[in-house]
């Protein structure tokens, strides 16, 4: 994947995120404070604008996630922002100045991703976070490119991994951010960011595949 | 902000502007000239937390010696968090675990009495085990 194939990425997350906002603010009315869609799409549409107008440095892969970061962690509002604003930074770290990322160094910025949010939140898998959606994403992606996958195949094995993660946080019991509050009422409702995750891994997929819109 | 000259200052990130602003207020009165900002909700005044205006309250706090910062709920502390991983190397700044209120009282007394930065984030942290009656 080139520069273009990772703008084309924050683009179609930004589509998706934006096209699924009431959903993801719903889930998040039930369960935390209601806002999860409406920041996320406030975050995504910054950093999409961002890029396309280059405002700031988007001369390689890595410079187009550390951007997106930079956008996602300022405007955004909510926890979301930080959260995922840190695992693009890091991933764009992961990236370091290389101008076309292979299936290999794609899969480790998705680990420095996962490790980075995991290192902000504190949360451990289980605890009904996105990483719920992350870390089996990251695992099936791993496993694909270990089987000889490309990046279009390891890109769909994650994001299917992604939406498996995500159903399987309806049981969970959230232990972590404003839903950890609601303790019981949490359980039998998809966790909002696991859903966000889904969607961008999602987007990705799409893109390595090049089925964007 | 000579006033809060030598001594450690205070920032209270909240969720809502008027928690922050309020806590701040009532902290203010007893912090014997500590230097006391709040940063509460969204950069358009809405629910939520910004970076930009935690940035901007630790640079105002900051008189010499070091700035604690007291988070509410949720964002607030991993917006903090963000802030710092920013600035690293370039701030003293340190996010402590405490009660909003209490935790404040307690680190403005501290600072206001010419505590380090250290003393003065172990006055917030302590103020979760102090008895309301």
């Amino acid at each position: 994947m080139d520069t273009s194939a990772f703008q084309a990425w924050v683009h179609e997350a930004s589509l998706l995120i934006t096209e699924h906002a009431t959903r993801l603010t719903e889930l998040d009315s039930a369960i935390g404070d209601g806002d999860h869609g409406i920041n996320l799409r406030r975050g995504f549409q910054a950093a999409d604008d961002m890029i396309e107008k280059s405002e700031s440095d988007t001369e390689t892969p890595g410079a187009v996630l550390r951007t997106v970061g930079r956008a996602l962690i300022s405007k955004t509002g909510g926890a979301s922002g930080p959260i995922y604003g840190t695992g693009f930074r890091q991933a764009g770290k992961a990236l370091g100045d290389v101008t076309e990322v292979d299936a290999v160094l794609l899969g480790s910025a998705l680990e420095a991703a996962f490790n980075g949010i995991q290192q902000l939140g504190a949360a451990q898998l289980g605890d009904k976070t996105l990483l719920d959606a992350l870390g089996p994403a990251v695992v099936a992606y791993q496993a694909a490119v270990g089987e000889g996958g490309d990046l279009a195949a390891a890109t769909r094995a994650a994001a299917d991994a992604a939406e498996r993660g995500l159903a399987e946080t309806i049981p969970m019991l959230a232990r972590k951010g404003r839903a950890s509050y609601l303790g019981e009422r949490t359980i039998g409702h998809e966790d909002p960011g696991a859903a966000s995750t889904a969607l961008i891994m999602r987007a990705l997929a799409m893109v390595a595949a090049g089925e964007t819109s | 902000m000579t006033e809060g000259l030598g001594l450690v200052g205070i920032v209270l990130v909240s969720h809502s502007a008027a928690l922050a602003e309020g806590a701040a207020e009532l902290v203010q009165q007893i912090s014997g000239g500590a230097t006391v900002v709040p940063a509460g909700g969204t950069d358009d005044g809405g629910l939520g937390t910004s970076t930009a205006r935690i940035e901007a309250a630790i640079d105002d706090a900051e008189a010499g010696s070091g700035v604690l910062i007291i988070p509410d709920l949720g964002s607030a502390v991993l917006s903090t968090r963000a802030v710092l991983a920013d600035l690293a190397g370039e701030t003293t700044a340190r996010l402590v675990d405490a009660p909003f209120v209490e935790g404040a009282v307690a680190a403005a007394v501290a600072a206001g009495g010419g505590a380090d930065l250290d003393a003065v984030a172990a006055a917030a942290e302590e103020a979760r085990d102090a008895a309301k009656f």
